[in-house]
Order: C-alpha cells, then structure tokens, then sequence
C-alpha cells in the first residue's frame, strides 16, 4: 500500500516537473528558431542557419543561444553577426545606400511602367476610334454593308 | 485622319526596352564570372579582431593580436582537416623561406596531436600557430571557408582578405604588392 502511495507521489512530482520546466522555454525556442530562420548559412549559401548542418551553422547557433541567453535582443544579434560576416548572412537586406534599387528598383519600374500604359491609353482615345481606309472603293463597299447589312 | 498612322513611333517605344535588355544581359555576364563563394568581408579596413590564444607548439604560452603591433602579417587560417590547405602550402612555404612576411596560422577547429602531425608531414611555413579549437576566434574573423588569409597592417588593421586557397597569381599580384607597400608606409 505505501509502495503504491510512493509510486503516485512519484509520478506526481515527475508531471509536475515535466509541466513546469518547459514553459518558459518554449518562447525561447521559438525566438530562436525565428532568428536562425532569418539568417544565412555561409557554407551552404541557400539555406538558413537554422535549416543548415554545416559545423559553421552549428556554431554559430550555439552563438546565437549564448548571445540569446546573456539577454541581447534579435537586432543585437544580427548586428554580431553582420559585424563579421556583412550583411549576407540577413536573408532580408537592410534598406541602405547600396539597396535602395534593390529595395525600390520593382515599384520604380511599375510607376515607369503606369506612366508608359497611361501614355498610350491618352494616346489611342486621342486616336480615332475608325481606322482611316484610304481605297475608295473598299470605303464605298465597307458603307454599303453598314447601310445595308446582308442578312 | 490619316497624319496619326503616317506619324513616326516615338524611338523610346523601340529603344528603351532594348536598352533595357542588354543592361540585363551585361549584368548576368559579370555575374557569370564572378564567385557567389567570395562575400566581401565587413573587416576589411577595420582593426582586426582580438584573440588571446595558446600557440600549437607550446600550449602553456599564449599569443595575442597586440603582440605583433608594428609589422605587417599574414594570418592564415588553416587545419589538418582541410584538404584544400593542402593546395596552398607550397606557396606558403615558398613564402616563408623568402621571408617577407611573417605568416601565423590559425589552426581552426583542429585536434592539436593531428595538426602537429600535419605540419611535421607537409613542412611548417608558421612564424607560429594559435589554436582555435573551438573555432570562436574565427567567428570573430569572420571565417567561412578554410582556408582563408587576411593582410594584416603595422596598426593592426585588416587590409585584405583572400577566401580560399592562395594562387600564385593572387600572392603575386595583390597580397605581395599590398605587403610591401603597407611595409613602406
């Protein structure tokens, strides 16, 4: 009987323990992952630290969670990155001198794009809406059938 | 009525598209040429980054970046592991018997038995060599791909960077070149 009653105060306390302990680690992880996700992998150019088993990803994650868990924010840690490996390792460019086209190059070109549309669309309403015949004869034909459509 | 069919197209309409296109296409041939593996380093021109690391040949002593204040040197990052280090390594050897420059490895991510063993195999071009075991202080050196050596100035800042093996072509051409100047200055 107290075998039994041990054996559920055990169990108790293993629940409560397994409860407990991942909560606050769980966000972490999350962030982690958010931030791992948003970062390149040297070695392995098109996949993210987080997806990427190269030794290099894998120490610099262990970089990233030292960094996490002293309590620097994600810009902190992109910057010790960026501050070592450019901004290559940012899977999203920062907005800067050097990637304004990059940035605003597509809506510059939709804007030249709209301006030339808007240009020809004024210039064909200015246009007549008839496409002048210059053959007298085919004028003189093309009439009659309005006038009087054959059926 | 017919003056709008007679009326010459505006030249831009042909033009500017084709402008356009071979503005593309000059951009995809540079980019034939060129090796998305070599990112520019954000520490060239910059102080080099500190490391306090014990030597591979004698463990108890340990060297720092500000140890070689006032001279130009080569920092080499290296290992035993590297296969493509292999490749370099008669040119570094070639480089330190002509003695221009010293040369100091750091032996990234290596077990010190093995890499003692590498260098009595293949010759030991080092001044000397740090140990990094861990590979933090290459981090710190924004290291990528083994091997790669960094020019470093009299001021302890970083002139150059060459990712992968040395070529004749590249000591040759840019990293001698830029030693003696910088020697000079």
């Amino acid at each position: 009987m107290s075998a039994l009653r041990l054996a559920c105060v055990a169990l108790a306390l293993a629940a409560q323990v397994a409860l407990a302990q991942p909560q606050p680690d769980v966000a972490f992880e999350a962030r982690l992952k958010r931030l791992e996700g948003d970062l390149r992998c040297l070695v392995c150019q098109n996949q993210t630290l987080a997806d990427s088993n190269a030794p290099l990803a894998e120490d610099l994650r262990r970089e990233v969670r030292a960094l996490a868990v002293a309590g620097k924010s994600d810009d902190e840690i992109r910057a010790f990155l960026v501050a070592r490996y450019g901004d290559f390792v940012l899977y999203r460019p920062p907005v800067k001198g050097t990637t304004w086209l990059l940035w605003f190059g597509p809506f510059a070109l939709l804007l030249l794009g709209a301006g030339v549309w808007f240009g020809v669309v004024r210039r064909r309403r200015h246009a007549p809406d008839v496409a002048p015949v210059h053959d007298a004869d085919a004028a003189a034909r093309a009439r009659a059938l309005i006038d009087d459509p054959p059926t | 009525m017919t003056e709008a069919i007679a009326r010459p197209r505006r030249p831009w309409i042909i033009w500017g598209p084709l402008v356009g296109f071979a503005i593309l296409v000059a951009f995809l041939f540079v980019g034939l040429y060129r090796d998305p593996r070599e990112v520019p380093s954000p520490l060239v021109d910059r102080p080099a980054p500190a490391f306090s690391l014990a030597t591979l040949h004698a463990p108890q002593k340990v060297v720092s970046t500000g140890d070689f204040a006032g001279q130009v040197w080569l920092l080499n990052v290296w290992a035993s592991w590297c296969v493509s280090c292999r490749v370099e390594h008669p040119l570094l050897m070639e480089l330190a018997k002509a003695n221009v420059v010293p040369i100091v490895g750091l032996d990234y991510k290596d077990k010190n038995p093995e890499a003692l063993a590498w260098l009595e195999q293949h010759g030991n071009p080092y001044s000397l060599s740090v140990v990094d075991a861990d590979g933090r202080a290459g981090i710190d050196w924004g290291v990528y791909g083994v091997p790669e050596t960094f020019v470093v100035d009299k001021g302890g800042v970083i002139r150059y960077k060459h990712i992968g093996p040395v070529t004749a072509e590249a000591l040759q051409q840019t990293i001698l070149p830029l030693v003696q100047k910088l020697k000079g200055s």
